[in-house]
């Protein structure tokens, strides 16, 4: 079954929209029950490397991140802004997108900062109506990490 | 202004001026001193150079190296800088090649670092080229001097520097030891640039104190508490330090009791997947954290099952990368290896335990910026002779540090307290 091109534009919307607003219940809501999160340094990738710097590989490790953001992590006050590209279909069942991405941060005093480029590549499947993320590989480009990665990408 | 003896307050280092974070001047005389002297670098791991040919690029302080196996099986270290005009020979950081050329003037030099070749050398029909008395020979890229635990090669540059095994001493060549005791696989890399002096994340390393009060999780989860058996292990000469744990040392009501003046949660809540922090034990012993800060800037890692190595490469007075080679062992059971890419969520730029650090160094960095004559304090587990601690509340190997980086440094007072 072929998916609505505009279903993945408006999931992509909402994917870096509710990061943006710091909604993370809300952005979990945009993954499948049964689901996997990686953010994996390009220079790891290509190498066949598997280690990632986020290394979910199960929903409850990913609400486990989530948790932890929330109750027990520290990190620098910022606010965080995505500027995800046009997604690019690689497999019409599943399907299989990528699309680049950009992350800038802001801090307190108004300075901003380009935190991360990459890409997604972004197993998709269809729950009733609903598009959601199976399989999400964040292949970060900037893999020489400013400061410290605490809110997702 | 130059920077003296006269600089600390007190003998036995626990009070640092702020100056020695900030001033370009110490940064340069830190690059000759410390990482071209007596010092032994962890440059990379054998396992990452299996075959004849395999280099990788890596830092002594800012020093750009490459190390490589040759034709023979035999490692070689050497500057990366061309002994013509001074240009990186190997561009790339990792990859096999027979050769290193310079795509400048493609001076070329072998695996040793010799020079083999350099191009229109007699000139084009006898006119310009080298005058035929150019030595050769003279003309290498400078070498370094190479030793190994287990997989692990260290580097130094200075040639009066003692030998590894004398500069590590025994306790820390049993942890490094420890860690390499069966042959190791690279899982992975993770780089962090933190804007502050490298030499704050150098304590930070040593400093038990901080761990469970920065890195709240580590109490919150149940990973790791201050009230768990543990201490702080050193060299003869407390250059280096061994921050070390064992697992299910304390209990539950002795720690909440201990942690009542912190204002941090230690209520314990539960992860739903807890293997995040599950120990498996895999030696005869029951440690399950082990951080080994070698001077000046390579740091040993196991954090229950995750297992890395940082090195430190500062990059200017103002900023540093932490360069972080994720490790399990070569004969893991599939299983193992998953284990251990989860817990690799435990430490690096995302680290659960760690992320703070980036953050914690910057604020300190930031602040003592305007205030070069103020200074830190450092006398948890006692100021004085430094010694090591059974115990966790403390930041004496930091005062250890100060100790040695006076002496390379020729700033160490008359009647230093060591």
């Amino acid at each position: 079954m072929t998916v609505d091109h505009a279903l993945i534009c408006n999931l992509l919307a909402e994917y870096g929209a509710l990061l943006d607003a710091a909604e993370y219940d809300k952005w979990l809501g945009l993954f499948a029950d049964a689901c996997r999160y990686v953010i994996v340094p390009r220079e790891n990738h290509d190498r066949g490397l598997s280690a990632g710097l986020i290394y979910c590989d199960n929903r409850a490790m990913l609400e486990d991140r989530i948790m932890a953001l929330r109750e027990a992590n520290k990190y620098n006050i910022h606010t965080d802004r995505h500027v995800i590209g046009l997604p690019r279909l690689i497999i019409a069942d599943g399907p299989l997108i990528e699309a680049p991405f950009m992350v800038y941060q802001t801090d307190q005093e108004g300075a901003t900062q380009l935190f991360a480029t990459g890409l997604y590549r972004d197993r998709l499947e269809l729950v009733g109506h609903d598009l959601k993320i199976r399989d999400k590989l964040v292949l970060l480009d900037t893999f020489a990490v400013p400061t410290l990665l605490a809110t997702p990408l | 202004m130059m920077v003296t003896d006269k600089i600390w307050p007190t003998l036995d280092y626990s009070r640092v001026p702020y100056r020695l974070y900030h001033d370009a001047e110490i940064y340069e005389r830190e690059q000759r001193r410390i990482f071209e002297g007596p010092v032994w670098n962890y440059l990379g791991l054998d396992a990452e150079i299996p075959n004849p040919g395999d280099f990788r690029a890596t830092y002594l302080g800012e020093i750009p190296v490459v190390f490589n196996r040759d034709q023979s099986g035999v490692v070689h270290a050497f500057v990366n800088r061309c002994a013509h005009r001074g240009a990186l020979v190997r561009r790339e950081l990792a990859g096999n090649a027979r050769e290193h050329i310079c795509i400048y003037h493609q001076w070329c030099y072998g695996l040793d670092g010799r020079l083999t070749a350099i191009p229109f050398r007699r000139g084009i029909r006898g006119k310009g080229g080298l005058d035929p008395s150019f030595d050769m020979g003279a003309h290498r890229l400078r070498p370094l001097r190479l030793d190994t635990i287990g997989s692990a090669i260290f580097g130094t540059l200075a040639e009066d520097a003692e030998p590894l095994e004398d500069f590590l001493g025994p306790p820390i060549i049993a942890q490094i030891g420890r860690l390499f005791a069966r042959p190791v696989q690279v899982l992975g890399y993770n780089r962090q640039r933190i804007r502050a002096n490298w030499k704050l994340y150098a304590e930070n390393t040593r400093d038990n104190y901080h761990a469970s009060l920065l890195h709240e999780f580590l109490l919150t989860f149940g990973l790791d508490r201050s009230t768990q058996k543990g201490g702080v292990t050193m060299d003869g000469r407390h250059r280096h330090n061994i921050t070390w744990a064992e697992a299910d040392s304390d209990t539950a009501d002795f720690a909440y009791e201990a942690y009542s003046d912190a204002h941090i949660r230690n209520d314990y809540l539960s992860l739903q997947q807890p293997d995040l922090v599950a120990f498996r034990r895999e030696r005869n012993d029951n440690l399950n954290l082990v951080v080994t800060s070698v001077f000046p800037s390579s740091v040993f890692v196991q954090i229950s099952n995750s297992l890395a190595i940082r090195q430190i490469r500062p990059r200017g007075v103002d900023e540093f990368e932490v360069f972080q080679t994720m490790l399990g062992y070569a004969h893991d059971a599939p299983d193992m290896i998953d284990h251990r890419l989860r817990q690799a969520n435990l430490v690096g730029p995302a680290g659960l335990v760690s992320m703070e650090d980036g953050e914690a160094i910057e604020i300190a960095h930031r602040a003592t910026k305007p205030a070069p004559d103020r200074t830190s304090v450092i006398e948890l587990g006692g100021a004085g002779v430094i010694s090591d601690r059974d115990y966790r509340v403390t930041d004496v190997p930091l005062r250890g540090f100060w100790s040695y980086y006076a002496e390379l440094l020729g700033i160490e007072p008359a009647g230093a307290v060591r």
